[in-house]
């Protein structure tokens, strides 16, 4: 009787489960649900713990996953927090009226132009726009000014790009908003053309440093980990950032807030003054992430990664971006 | 003792069965209200354009090439391995079954580090076809191994030709093994996300995931989701009507003799390259993978306790989810066999409309419900059980039903007349003739489960991490180093499962 005895086993593991799932504690807590890396945010929530003895529960996803859940909770969600990678989730998120006005130490911490007008979010880390091209297949004298340009009959079949994820619908985003929905419109219908599609900048990344892509249109910091991990997917590839004031050089925002119906509000302001801080930004500049803080007090001090203040993007409020409309025109190229 | 003995017809199935499907049909509802609800203009505007019409075709078309090479390798495998005299028989077994141990997305990143020639529509087949193959290949060898030779030597002496007895005797008998299992592959290719969106193919699936992540775009990402039910559906409907009213059990099966094996003479030697190419395929190209990012990777750093805590947790759910989703098989897979009106045919086949859906689909119709109606088990275990339950029911439906055709009713009917109750048959005759069944079912749910990701992701209590978020984790910030070991484990936590299931499907040693 293998099968009984199999099913003997598993029930006993799931019990051991179900054991270890209760242990529960009472301490001062904060509830983080989290879009950005896990690796990142639980180096950040171990250092708050330690200074402040406030627990952080991180529930991880992406922005996807995660802002849905909260709309789909509403007034009942658990999260007292919620950070993400780029700004579309958080406008989406604060669109339904789910978001709590943010304390006067992070709105301090953090430049206005970093922040969304109403002070119901901000940003706390930064990645910008870049065109990773392999040196082998595209010479520095063809490489574009503007990220426009990709559109143009010289990129055909050249370039990739991964329009689904959440990093280039902010990027679509900043096109829309400096260039207007026509211009929009004629260049995703010219890249669609031009490009193949991958999901994930790190697909990209690795499509064109094997060569299957002369280009692709990826956040810096997908190249620099790679090469400080082992460089095996961006060594045939170097980086090209588009000139000041492009589209290509939008800064696409990491979002933090308040959820205005979290249980533990004070933890969670303490959280985000923290995250926002001195101490947090200094744990995210020498993490692994290598994505810019934002608080100007701190820097990212990297071989070879480019200051903040060196990078000149777009004037563009990010939370002000018409997501909508990206979508809707997204939807009717086809790329969604 | 009951008069009218087996006409007596207990309530209690249809009660549990009409709870299970009711449970399982929890995701079609959230799906239809979220379609009612957008009104008609704009659904017709979402459907009705190009990109659902490619969606479509790529669909159809990766689901006809992976079914059509998944039976080619599954059917072929097995006839190699039960019926000719091919060397070492099982050890090409237990070769032919271990992929099941390697999971869709871990293979898939194995043959696209190695060649992007694969991001492609006969790429994503092969790759699709090698990771699901063994679904078929399982059933198939199970089958062929209990098959007694007696009705094949009639067809012979007979004198029916060897071809035409196989045609007529053997194939309609592994029909429903083979069936199921095309099944299988079937739905699991509907429902495939990390392997394919790996591999750049779009499909139903892919694209719901995108719509998801638009953040604005979530209803469009529902509506996708009724056309993939629908044509979950469409599927069920199919294998029901191909599946037919015959019946297959025999008493005192057990004594059949196996076959007399083919001889393959001077075949031989092609048909064991064959058998090599395909295993260096399914198990050398993603392990080779693995073993180069093992190596490569400097962010490989073996953090013992969080290993050892995903892993635990990866373990812990597996298990219980395999248990809860085998026992809630029983009802409808037992009314399918022994019932076969049209209600328990309804009942059985309601289990399946979940499985094709996406995770985050039906993670987020769970969110819906228990926010609503039971805000107080939001987030724990219980409800993730029952969401792996919603999701995987259909593989152990399948396989504890395909134990109860060839367990005679009889034996239950002559415990019924021997004054029996119903309980006391179902427990002491019915559960341990599909004892089989029971144990592969749980063993390819536990499979499913430890590297299921929305639904964990969504549902687990908070602080929860198993082997596949972990990996995908890792390997979304492209720290392929660190998520290495977290493939490892990830077959590690998958071999025992994948040994009993090749184990109960064995071939008889061949004298």
């Amino acid at each position: 009787m293998h099968a009984l005895r199999w099913l003997m086993l598993t029930a006993t593991l799931a019990a051991f489960s179900m054991l270890g799932a209760c242990s529960g504690d009472d301490g001062p807590k904060v509830v983080v649900y989290n879009a950005q890396h896990e690796e990142l945010i639980s180096v950040v929530a171990e250092a708050f713990t330690e200074e402040t003895g406030i627990k952080v529960e991180l529930r991880n996803g992406s922005d996807l996953e995660l802002a849905n859940q909260i709309v789909t909770e509403g007034d009942a969600s658990p999260a007292d927090v919620f950070l993400t990678e780029n700004s579309p989730a958080m406008a989406f998120v604060g669109s339904r009226d789910l978001l709590a006005p943010l304390g006067a130490t992070t709105l301090e911490n953090i430049p206005a132009r970093f922040r969304a007008a109403d002070d119901h979010w901000t940003g706390f880390a930064a990645r910008s726009t870049v065109l990773a091209y392999n040196t082998d297949q595209v010479s520095t004298e063809e490489l574009p000014d503007s990220l426009m340009e990709l559109a143009e009959p010289q990129w055909r079949d050249r370039i990739s790009f991964s329009p689904t994820g959440a990093d280039f619908q902010a990027i679509v985003a900043a096109v829309l908003d400096l260039e207007g929905e026509e211009a929009t419109r004629e260049w995703l219908e010219g890249i669609k053309a031009n490009g193949t599609v991958y999901d994930g900048n790190n697909v990209v990344l690795e499509s064109v440093n094997s060569g299957q892509s002369d280009a692709g249109v990826i956040y810096h910091y997908y190249w620099y980990r790679d090469q400080e991990e082992s460089g095996v997917n961006s060594d045939n590839t170097a980086l090209h950032y588009f000139e000041a004031g492009d589209p290509g050089a939008f800064l696409s925002l990491s979002g933090a807030a308040l959820l205005a119906n979290g249980d533990n509000p004070e933890q969670a302001q303490e959280f985000l003054d923290y995250l926002t801080g001195t101490e947090g930004q200094q744990v995210i500049a020498d993490s692994y992430a290598l994505e810019f803080p934002l608080n100007p007090a701190v820097q990212l001090d990297r071989a070879g990664v480019p200051a903040l203040s060196e990078l000149s993007p777009p004037e563009v409020d990010s939370a002000d971006l018409d997501s909508e409309t990206v979508i809707r025109l997204m939807t009717d190229v086809g790329f969604l | 003792m009951n008069p009218r003995g087996r006409t007596a017809l207990s309530p209690l199935p249809l009660v549990i069965g009409a709870a299970v499907a009711a449970l399982t049909l929890i995701p079609f509802g959230y799906v239809l209200v979220a379609t009612v609800d957008m009104g008609l203009t704009q659904l017709l505007e979402l459907l009705l354009r190009p990109r659902v019409g490619e969606l479509l075709s790529n669909t159809v078309l990766l689901l006809l090439g992976t079914v059509a090479l998944s039976l080619v390798l599954g059917v072929g495998g097995a006839l190699a391995v039960v019926r000719t005299d091919v060397p070492f028989p099982l050890v090409w077994h237990a070769l032919l079954s271990a992929p099941l141990a390697i999971p869709a997305f871990v293979n898939s990143y194995g043959w696209v580090s190695l060649t992007h020639a694969v991001q492609s529509y006969p790429g994503a087949v092969l790759v699709v076809s090698l990771s699901y193959y063994p679904l078929v290949y399982l059933p198939v060898v199970a089958s062929l191994s209990v098959l007694d030779a007696a009705s094949e030597e009639v067809a012979w002496s007979l004198g029916r030709s060897r071809v035409r007895t196989v045609a007529t005797v053997v194939l309609p008998r592994i029909a429903p093994a083979v069936l199921g299992g095309a099944l299988l592959v079937a739905l699991h290719v509907l429902a495939e996300f990390g392997a394919l969106q790996l591999l750049a193919f779009q499909t139903f699936t892919t694209a719901i995931y995108g719509q998801y992540r638009s953040a604005f775009a979530s209803e469009g990402g529902t509506v996708l989701a009724g056309v993939l039910v629908t044509a979950c559906v469409l599927l069920l409907t199919l294998e029901l009507l191909a599946r037919g009213r015959r019946r297959w059990a025999r008493v005192g099966s057990g004594t059949g003799r196996p076959a007399e094996p083919v001889r393959l003479g001077r075949a031989r030697l092609p048909v064991v390259l064959v058998l090599v190419g395909v295993v260096a395929l399914t198990l050398g190209v993603p392990l080779y993978a693995l073993g180069r990012w093992l190596v490569l990777g400097s962010s490989t750093e073996f953090v013992t306790s969080e290993l050892a805590s995903a892993f635990g947790s990866t373990l812990g759910l597996a298990a219980g989810g395999a248990l809860l989703t085998t026992l809630l098989a029983l009802a409808p897979a037992w009314l399918a066999v022994r019932r076969r009106g049209m209600l328990a045919v309804l009942l059985e086949r309601a289990t399946y409309t979940a499985n094709a859906l996406p995770g985050i689909v039906v993670a987020l119709a769970l969110v819906w419900v228990t926010i609503r109606v039971v805000p107080s088990i939001y987030q724990t275990l219980p409800v993730l059980l029952a969401a792996y339950a919603i999701l995987f029911l259909p593989r152990a439906v399948v396989s504890v039903r395909s134990s109860l055709e060839h367990a005679p009713v009889v034996l239950e009917e002559i415990s019924h007349s021997l004054g029996q109750s119903s309980w006391n048959t179902f427990r002491r005759v019915t559960v341990p003739l599909v004892a089989p069944g029971l144990g592969a079912g749980a063993a390819l749910t536990f499979l499913a489960i430890s590297t299921e990701l929305t639904a964990t992701l969504i549902l687990a209590p908070t602080g929860t991490s198993t082997l596949a978020t972990e990996f995908w984790s890792d390997s979304s910030a492209v720290r392929y180093g660190a998520a290495a070991p977290y493939a490892l484990l990830l077959i590690l936590v998958s071999l025992p499962a994948t040994w009993l299931l090749a184990r109960q499907a064995q071939p008889r040693e061949s004298s």
